[in-house]
């Protein structure tokens, strides 16, 4: 589903260079729950980035669906994020002055559906993760917990087959953050929907089927979750 | 789409409610001044009553005499002038003569009364399209027998009569008796060769026919068939000038007079075209440099302003871009909401324009202005709204859509 290649990031600046990340081989097959574990500043983020298509890497071969896409123009790129992938942030990342199922709506926006259409599917989204009450509320009316749902909400909507969670848990205290695990398990097995998380809790991370370590921007275990708790 | 943007668009400016002030003040207040002016331009030079047809009209408002020693010395052209060479164009359809208005003192009621007076022949009437209240312009008879008739504006009648009917009642101006035959609507002072307060015949002033000086107190309005014709009327006109007789040629060697239209007499006039070229061409570029100067600083403003208010919402644009929006759907977005903050301020620009038009009507600063929003004003206001819209979102936006979305939704650092 999404292959990395080779991948290299390295970030110049006129005094330094520094190499986020080395020499990264990875396959993700449809269906899988990924997580990607490491020391801050290991290049977890970095790496979810360009899986998403939000970051390029320096050298490397991303594939999605076995397609490369460094060709892609921006606007391919767009249409590429828009139908696979659906993105949840540590931060949440909401939209301040939209309300819940607008902001749910989001990524609806950018396709060829009527407004009808997109409000059906914002409410369904709200729906799946508990939060069909709070349609009308806007972000800074909803708890941290809360919040994450509704970002999860707009992952769902536009119905990807990829979720990229970036640290979806770790602003959250460890009730609210089982809540989110457990919706996101639920999209995995019910739905097949692919995941990749970065986590920082190990907890989190074994609830996954795959466990990736990382360190110092290489990859220095990847296993299943079964073995790694053996 | 559009729903979605309007309503991002209204929510940030009712949370930045000082930014939308200055944003909106600028716009408006910007807006308010050109449309002001435009109303005035088009006042001053548009087809306006009783100039409807400026597009077959020219005027001769000068006659400049030059010595041989630089001396030089202009100044209207007299009945003389204008009766034995501009009066026998052939190419014009027709043309007036009529004089200077001069300011004149009459007594309603134990009360002194100012007016301004204007001579006229009949062809003034026929030439322009006043907008009679009452009764009619005096006759062809009546100027041929210099009869004290008098057409007055609406102002004098309302001094002189209140709202009572003035046909047929006298007027004493200057201490001179007239019998009112007709009444127009004001014409604005702008209008200098149609303006006046009274219009009487201008054989009232034959004394002055007789003199052959070329200077005098007079203007001609040269009524064209259509409106291709003007060149062929300038070029007969240059032709005459060539065989004016001057009488004294130890003083003046050269003659100028040009036959314009009202915004080339305007250009000659206060750019000091003195040959062929009436510097209209120049007027215009001047007038598009101070209007584009003055846009120019709000516009810098806004786009520094928009630049650090989508600076904030580098987040938003990294969301956006994230879930599927391209850099050109981003520009897109900004574009619409800048748009939608310029009409805001355009309409707002609207409202103000229109008080300042009725402050200035009533103020009587300019003597019988009848400023308005007429159609032509509201398309120039509102595609200077459009074109301030344009150019300080499209840059601003333009700048943030190439943010990469990782940087974006870090708070746009880079």
């Amino acid at each position: 589903m999404i292959q990395l290649q080779d991948i290299e990031k390295v970030y110049r600046t006129k005094t330094i260079e520094t190499v986020a990340l080395n020499r990264v081989n990875l396959l993700v097959e449809r269906g899988e729950f990924v997580s990607i574990m490491g020391p801050s500043g290991c290049g977890k983020s970095t790496l979810l980035n360009i899986m998403g298509l939000l970051d390029e890497p320096t050298s490397g071969y991303v594939a999605i669906d076995g397609k490369p896409v460094k060709t892609h123009s921006d606007r391919q790129l767009a249409k590429l994020r828009n139908e696979k992938i659906g993105f949840v942030f540590q931060s949440y990342h909401l939209i301040h002055d939209l309300s819940v199922v607008d902001n749910v709506e989001l990524p609806l926006l950018y396709r060829p559906v009527s407004a009808g259409e997109r409000r059906k599917s914002a409410l369904e989204a709200l729906e799946k993760v508990g939060l069909s009450t709070r349609t009308k509320h806007f972000p800074s009316q909803l708890s941290g917990g809360q919040r994450q749902r509704v970002a999860i909400a707009r992952a769902l909507a536009g119905n990807p087959e990829i979720i990229l969670a970036d640290e979806p848990t770790g602003n959250l205290d460890s009730v609210m953050g089982n809540e989110i695990m457990d919706i996101l398990l639920r999209l995995n097995q019910e739905e097949g929907t692919t995941i990749v998380m970065v986590t920082h809790d190990e907890h989190m991370a074994l609830k996954t089927n795959r466990l990736i370590r990382f360190f110092d921007g290489q990859q220095v275990a990847d296993s299943m979750v079964i073995e790694a708790q053996i | 789409m559009l729903k979605n943007y309007i309503k991002i668009a209204w929510a940030v400016l009712k949370r930045r409610k000082f930014f939308t002030f200055i944003s909106l003040f600028g716009i408006s207040f910007t807006l308010m001044v050109l449309m002001v002016v435009t109303s005035l331009f088009d006042h001053a030079f548009g087809p306006q009553m009783p100039e409807r047809q400026t597009e077959r009209l020219l005027f001769v408002n000068m006659m400049r005499e030059q010595g041989e020693q630089g001396y030089s010395s202009s100044g209207p052209p007299s009945y003389y002038f204008l009766d034995r060479y501009v009066k026998k164009l052939q190419t014009p359809e027709k043309v007036s003569i009529n004089s200077v208005f001069t300011t004149v003192n009459s007594y309603v009621n134990n009360q002194k009364l100012t007016l301004d007076l204007k001579h006229t022949d009949r062809a003034f009437w026929e030439i322009l399209d006043f907008e009679f209240l009452e009764g009619r312009a005096f006759t062809q008879q009546e100027v041929a027998n210099a009869s004290h008739v008098a057409v007055i504006n609406q102002n004098t009648r309302q001094k002189y009569f209140g709202d009572a009917p003035a046909i047929g009642q006298r007027i004493e101006v200057n201490q001179v008796k007239y019998t009112v035959v007709g009444v127009v609507k004001d014409v604005p002072v702008l209008r200098l060769n149609s303006y006046s307060d009274v219009w009487v015949p201008i054989t009232l002033r034959r004394n002055e026919f007789l003199n052959d000086r070329l200077r005098g107190s007079f203007f001609a309005i040269i009524q064209a068939r259509k409106p291709g014709d003007l060149p062929k009327i300038k070029e007969e006109y240059a032709r005459m000038m060539t065989q004016v007789e001057i009488k004294n040629p130890k003083d003046v060697s050269t003659l100028y007079s040009f036959p314009d239209t009202i915004l080339e007499t305007f250009a000659r006039t206060t750019l000091g075209g003195r040959g062929e070229n009436s510097n209209v061409g120049y007027f215009y570029t001047l007038l598009a440099l101070a209007a584009f100067l003055f846009m120019l600083l709000p516009t810098i403003n806004l786009v520094n302003i928009n630049i650090s208010r989508i600076m904030e919402r580098s987040s938003e644009i990294g969301v956006r871009k994230a879930f599927g929006a391209s850099s050109k759907v981003i520009i897109g977005q900004f574009v619409v909401e800048n748009v939608f903050l310029t009409l805001i301020g355009g309409l707002l620009g609207l409202a103000f324009s229109l008080g300042v038009m009725h402050l200035i009507n009533n103020s009587g600063v300019i003597a019988y202005a009848d400023l308005g929003l007429n159609v032509r004003v509201f398309a120039w206001g509102l595609l200077l709204c459009l074109v301030f819209g344009l150019i300080s979102g499209v840059y601003p936006a333009y700048k943030m859509s190439r943010l990469h979305a990782v940087e974006a939704l870090r708070g746009g650092s880079k």
